[in-house]
């Protein structure tokens, strides 16, 4: 803010410049001070009547000024008197009475946020929606009242007044240092700490397992996560089930091109911790849609950009749901154009061709799981992914 | 008039004026807007349907899909044999007749009626089979479990189509809709078809059961309450992360600016 009574800048000395040139001390008057960006209006008059206390304001002290006259005036400082009074009484009056209301209402919103706390409840769900409404409308009108309420009064009734206050050497005197030393050696004899060694050493002995206190903190952050974010629960022979019923599918029921179905691992549906690593998309394909690559092995090493072909069951083609950006779940599907899609970071890939990166932050295709038919005709798994899932880390190699 | 006349320059009116006329036009736009979705139910099919039917492809399909629904390279895909279904859910909610070729078809209020719509699809449905119109019994959501419903929605048509229905963007200018206005025949029958990008969910992985829970979930999460009062969409925490801070933001900066004003120069 520029203001044109900056201290920085001597006062002007035009009357009605600014404010504070009026609220000039007695003590600037009386010449304790010759410098200061009050020299040029120290003439004008002040205009106040008697020494009325305004809220808020220090007491009527001395001189009613900010510093204390008698180290203030010796160190050679300004010293000023806050104005007594507001310019006009008649709309401090008024001001008043508007801070007064917002006080009083803020305290009546505040007595009946706890009414409402007392009465509405969180039974259910209608109450709780009630109940948040209220206690949220309470609580900002309270406040709200209290700062409209404050505001007002350092707007209209506090004077604006800048206020310079100069800073010193923060030190002690020298006797004051030699007076605490000498303390502080009294009290360390007769509390004979230097004299008993034993109760010193024991103390300090004590304090030592505090000491060693973060490394817990710190061991709290681990165990680092060794291999486990290599590999996922999925295991040869382990059925595929739909996510939600728990059923196990068959290429047969799964048969219509442009099918998806979200599927996890059998015995893991329920385990979020394994689902997190082990979420799998079943998606069905028109013959000839698919660009397959070489046969590999279950787990074994694949030509990237491709679809395994050896991994599918009658165009059936699984893929890890775990974005290899970072770790989104990548469940959208066009059917018609093949992509799947990332919602986090708009990561596409194309699932003709082994989810094949075409857009988006993330680097590697989504991972192929292997599956096959077990005796009864139900998709399985042949083995894990053969790579990480999900995003890069630091070890992955 | 002479009322008007003496307050018309009042500083007001400028403000009076500009919301009348915006409630003016929110309201026309409601009112056309509120076109009432019809509901089809399936009939017996006779041949006079049929025929009928016909008719009306002629009229209305063949333009794009050729004279025997055969389809035209590069412009619309064959007919035969995508099913009763697929023409209930295409034509009852608008989206054909297309009115362009676009990224996709936008819900609009149909061209035809329920009972046009059922003689049409009799005769694309006579023409090489396909998944027939689900009857008033088989969308029934009485007794659905609606947990298993969320959990199916959540898993699979969330992604797309956002965890409470509101719709979401997809590739090229596609998008997946809002389920706010669709019946729960059409929600069957999109499952059903998989129309446009979206996928199939047949009978045999989702279970017409299973269909009737998700159903019984979109149709319920409608009636939610909103916590906030707004339900600014329901698109989740960007809108509504968005809404706080542009409007808090707005109502800081004046508030700053009323603290930190300056003083009227009341003692002058």
């Amino acid at each position: 803010m520029s203001d044109t009574n900056s201290p920085g800048q001597p006062g002007t000395g035009q009357p009605g410049e600014g404010s504070w040139p009026e609220y000039l001390t007695g003590a600037e008057r009386h010449g304790a001070t010759s410098s200061g960006p009050s020299g040029a209006s120290a003439a004008e008059p002040s205009g106040h009547g008697g020494p009325r206390r305004v809220i808020g304001t220090p007491p009527p002290a001395a001189a009613r000024t900010l510093l204390a006259p008698s180290g203030g005036a010796e160190r050679g400082e300004v010293v000023r008197e806050l104005p007594a009074e507001p310019d006009d009484p008649r709309k401090a009056k008024t001001v008043e009475k508007i801070v007064a209301a917002c006080f009083v209402t803020a305290g009546l919103a505040g007595l009946a946020f706890l009414v409402f706390y007392g009465t509405i409840g969180v039974g259910s769900i209608t109450n709780a929606l009630h109940s948040n409404l209220a206690l949220g409308c309470s609580m900002a009108v309270m406040f709200l009242l209290l700062g409209i309420g404050a505001t007002l009064w350092v707007r209209h009734l506090m004077p604006t007044v800048e206020l310079t206050e100069q800073r010193h050497p923060m030190a002690s005197t020298p006797q004051e240092r030699a007076a605490f030393k000498e303390t502080f050696t009294e009290g360390a004899e007769a509390s004979q700490f230097v004299k008993r060694p034993i109760i010193r050493r024991s103390l300090i002995a004590a304090t030592v397992p505090l000491a060693v206190a973060p490394i817990f903190l710190l061991r709290d952050l681990g165990p680092l996560p060794g291999t486990s974010l290599d590999y996922t629960v999925w295991r040869k022979g382990l059925r595929l089930l739909v996510y939600g019923t728990g059923r196990p599918i068959t290429s047969a029921e799964f048969n219509s091109p442009g099918s998806i179905i979200s599927v996890g691992p059998e015995g893991y549906l329920n385990n979020d911790d394994a689902m997190a690593k082990a979420a799998v998309t079943l998606i069905k394909f028109r013959p000839g849609e698919l660009v397959f690559g070489p046969p590999a092995k279950p787990g074994g090493p694949t030509v990237r950009n491709t679809v395994v072909p050896n991994w599918t069951v009658d165009n059936i083609v699984a893929y890890s749901k775990i974005c290899t950006h970072l770790g989104c779940p990548a469940a959208l599907y066009e059917q018609t154009t093949h992509r799947i899609l990332c919602p986090c970071h708009q990561s596409t890939f194309d699932a003709t061709e082994g989810a094949r990166v075409i857009f988006g932050p993330a680097t590697r295709p989504l991972p192929q799981l292997p599956i096959g038919v077990d005796s009864e005709g139900y998709l399985i798994a042949l083995s894990d992914f053969n790579q990480p899932v999900g995003p890069s880390f630091w070890e992955r190699s | 008039m002479s009322w008007i006349t003496a307050r018309r320059r009042h500083p007001a009116a400028g403000f009076i004026v500009v919301a009348f006329v915006l409630v003016l036009i929110g309201t026309a736009y409601a009112v056309i807007t509120s076109g009432a979705a019809s509901a089809s139910s399936p009939a017996t099919v006779n041949s006079a349907q049929i025929a009928e039917g016909r008719n009306l492809f002629v009229e209305d399909c063949a333009t794009c899909h050729g004279q025997y629904a055969e389809g035209v390279a590069n412009q619309a895909p064959s007919l035969i044999g995508v099913g009763a279904a697929a023409v209930d859910f295409q034509v009852s909610t608008g989206r054909m007749p297309a009115a362009a070729l676009g990224a996709e078809n936008e819900r609009k209020p149909p061209r035809l009626n329920p009972a046009q719509t059922r003689a049409l699809a009799a005769y694309i449905q006579s023409l090489g089979g396909g998944p027939p119109i689900p009857s008033a019994a088989q969308v029934s959501t009485a007794g659905a479990n609606l947990g298993l419903g969320q959990s199916l929605f959540e898993a699979n048509c969330a992604a797309c189509h956002n965890f409470v229905g509101a719709g979401g963007a997809l590739t090229n200018g596609k998008f997946a809709p809002a389920l706010v206005p669709s019946t729960p025949t059409q929600i069957y029958e999109a499952m059903l078809t998989g129309p446009e990008a979206m996928p199939v969910f047949n009978d045999l992985t989702v279970t017409p059961q299973e269909k009737r829970d998700i159903i019984a979930y979109v149709t319920e999460v409608r009636a939610e309450p909103n916590p906030g009062g707004f339900s600014l969409g329901r698109v989740g925490p960007v809108t509504e992360g968005l809404v706080a801070f542009l409007g808090l933001l707005f109502f800081m900066v004046l508030a700053a600016l009323w603290i930190t004003a300056k003083h009227g120069k009341a003692h002058e």
